[in-house]
């Protein structure tokens, strides 16, 4: 990894990262590669052990029945936005 | 006056029945003793002024949590209260509803006290990485309580608290209970409900109890566990656990796995497999050829996921907002400056490993490696009942030891990482004391049992208790 791959990194995280701060993590970023890289030594041979293996979390859905009241929530959610408009949530234009 | 250094849960209900004291005096014994203590070792964030007058309306006991004083982690909402998971983006944060756990705590007439400090968004081993300062351990307040539930460790070592909840997503419940000499127990993945959980990594994550013994521990799961509906990954009580626990087990120790202990740490757990013999278990060396890989698969599932948990502390929705120019402005600052050192490198590091042309290489073998580390558990419970190894590889660190170098500091939950990665239950418990530049500083010992047999881990772990008294 390069400097100017942790600005990118942290461009797509969207964090506003001081240069200041990019050296260290970049160091800190590829100590800690260094270390989950071990994951690959685990051989194909055992990979295709895993496969025979059944998978221990599955998804589970819910019925789509039963919603809240509208409009139950919305007091409660609006009062902790940092900006509202009436019943809206207020943001700064897009386009 | 209440003794509180001897009291459990299970007497304190005892003392409550009789008319011994009432909830109100045991909730002010406790509130004296934060007001005494918390300025130095900043346990809590937050002590809710309502606890001692909830704890006047307490007159039935019918549960054996009713008016216990316990403390929450700051991250399980509690309606109307703040909570910040350590961190200065949610500073402001007022929870909307009641998590799982807090209603439960509420509905049997359990006192919350209030909440405790922890690691941000609990990612750390030390509650160095909280954005409101680091908690002390109440054993030497220049060394750490652990963490990411630091606070809810400390709580029950010092008094603080008579019980506390904690969440585990790599060892956060039970290396903290191990560095402050108190009980911690991460259930099986699903046993109890996150719902009001701030997510860590979902895969993972677990809440679990602090208690001072391994009978307080099992009262305590007996109320928070089962089914809840708004908890699509929560399960039924009872389900797919019908084996009763041995009162003799067959106990695997992974020798193989413990070459970095410290020598000290290595002695206590040399002494407690002495003990389990003498009680007529049976130890014997394991191998799990895999399980040296935990660490490594843990450091990019738990990132990945984490990245995309935190993508909704935006500035927008609630919480902490940072101004600028334009709406991609505003997201770069609220992160860039309500996030902390931490969370920043993790959602990074998350960020890296889900990228097109490297997710298979990491966040795809990440899992695969997991699977194996499953099968080796899996095959291990063919020949003994539970797996024991020391919690820690060494006692409690001192602050500011760690917080230069992330890879040391991720090394510090290697024995308990296993146990997320794999959704096995597991529980540290207190095996004695070392001493260190002459202060005595507790350790842990943790046993794992297969899938839900959290009774497997309540049975071995009285035991050991027993033979300690």
């Amino acid at each position: 990894m390069e400097i100017k791959d942790i600005g990118k990194l942290a461009a797509l995280s969207r964090i506003n990262l001081p240069d200041s701060e990019k050296e260290s993590l970049l160091k800190e970023m590829d100590a800690i590669l260094a270390y989950v890289d071990q994951v690959k030594e685990a051989t194909a041979a055992q990979s295709a052990a895993v496969a025979l293996h059944k998978p221990f979390s599955r998804n589970i859905f819910r019925e789509d029945a039963e919603p809240h009241p509208a409009g139950a929530f919305n007091e409660a959610l609006l009062e902790s936005s940092p900006d509202r408009q009436g019943q809206y949530i207020k943001v700064k234009k897009i386009l | 006056m209440i003794n509180l250094k001897d009291l459990t849960i299970k007497k304190a209900h005892e003392h409550l029945k009789k008319g011994d004291f009432s909830p109100q005096e045991l909730t002010a014994a406790y509130l004296k003793n934060i007001e005494s203590k918390n300025k130095d070792l900043h346990i809590y964030l937050e002590v809710f002024e309502d606890a001692l007058e909830k704890s006047k309306t307490i007159s039935k006991f019918d549960s054996p949590m009713s008016g216990i004083p316990v403390a929450l982690k700051d991250n399980m909402l509690i309606k109307g209260k703040i909570s910040s998971s350590g961190s200065k983006i949610l500073e402001n944060y007022i929870a909307t509803y009641d998590s799982f756990v807090a209603s439960k705590l509420q509905e049997t007439g359990a006192i919350i006290l209030g909440r405790t400090n922890m690691d941000e968004f609990a990612m750390g081993s030390s509650t160095e990485n909280s954005a409101y300062g680091v908690t002390k351990n109440p054993y030497d307040p220049e060394r750490v309580p652990g963490g990411s539930s630091g606070g809810s460790a400390a709580a029950i070592a010092a008094d603080l608290a008579l019980a506390s909840l904690g969440s585990d997503t790599g060892g956060s419940i039970r290396q903290p209970a191990a560095f402050c000499g108190v009980v911690g127990l991460k259930p099986t993945y699903g046993r109890v409900s996150r719902r009001g959980l701030m997510a860590l990594a979902s895969s993972l994550d677990q809440i679990g109890p602090f208690t001072k013994t391994v009978e307080d521990a099992e009262i305590f799961y007996n109320l928070i566990q089962g089914k809840d509906s708004l908890d699509s990954t929560s399960l039924k009580i009872g389900e797919g656990n019908s084996k009763a626990a041995p009162k003799k087990m067959k106990i695997g120790v992974p020798y193989h796995f413990m070459e970095d202990v410290n020598e000290e740490v290595m002695k206590n757990f040399k002494e407690a497999v002495s003990k389990l013999e003498s009680l007529g278990h049976e130890v014997k060396e394991i191998k799990l050829p895999n399980v040296k890989y935990s660490l490594a698969v843990y450091y990019i599932i738990m990132p990945a996921e984490a990245s995309s948990n935190l993508a909704r502390y935006d500035g927008v929705k609630f919480g902490y907002h940072q101004e600028g120019g334009n709406l991609l402005e505003d997201y770069l600052l609220t992160r860039g400056s309500g996030f902390g050192k931490e969370p920043r490198r993790r959602i990074m590091l998350g960020t890296y490993v889900l990228s097109s042309g490297y997710y298979d290489a990491y966040y795809g073998r990440a899992n695969e490696v997991a699977n194996l580390i499953k099968a080796d558990f899996e095959r291990a419970f063919e020949e003994v009942d539970v797996v024991l190894t020391p919690t820690t590889a060494s006692p409690a660190f001192k602050i500011g030891e760690k917080a230069a170098d992330p890879v040391a500091m991720y090394l510090s939950d290697v024995f308990t990482v296993p146990a997320n990665i794999t959704g096995l239950p597991s529980i540290s418990i207190p095996s004695g004391f070392t001493e260190v530049d002459g202060k005595k500083l507790p350790l842990g010992i943790q046993f794992t049992a297969p899938f839900l047999a959290e009774n497997f881990l309540f049975e071995i772990g009285k035991q050991f208790e027993g033979s300690n008294k």
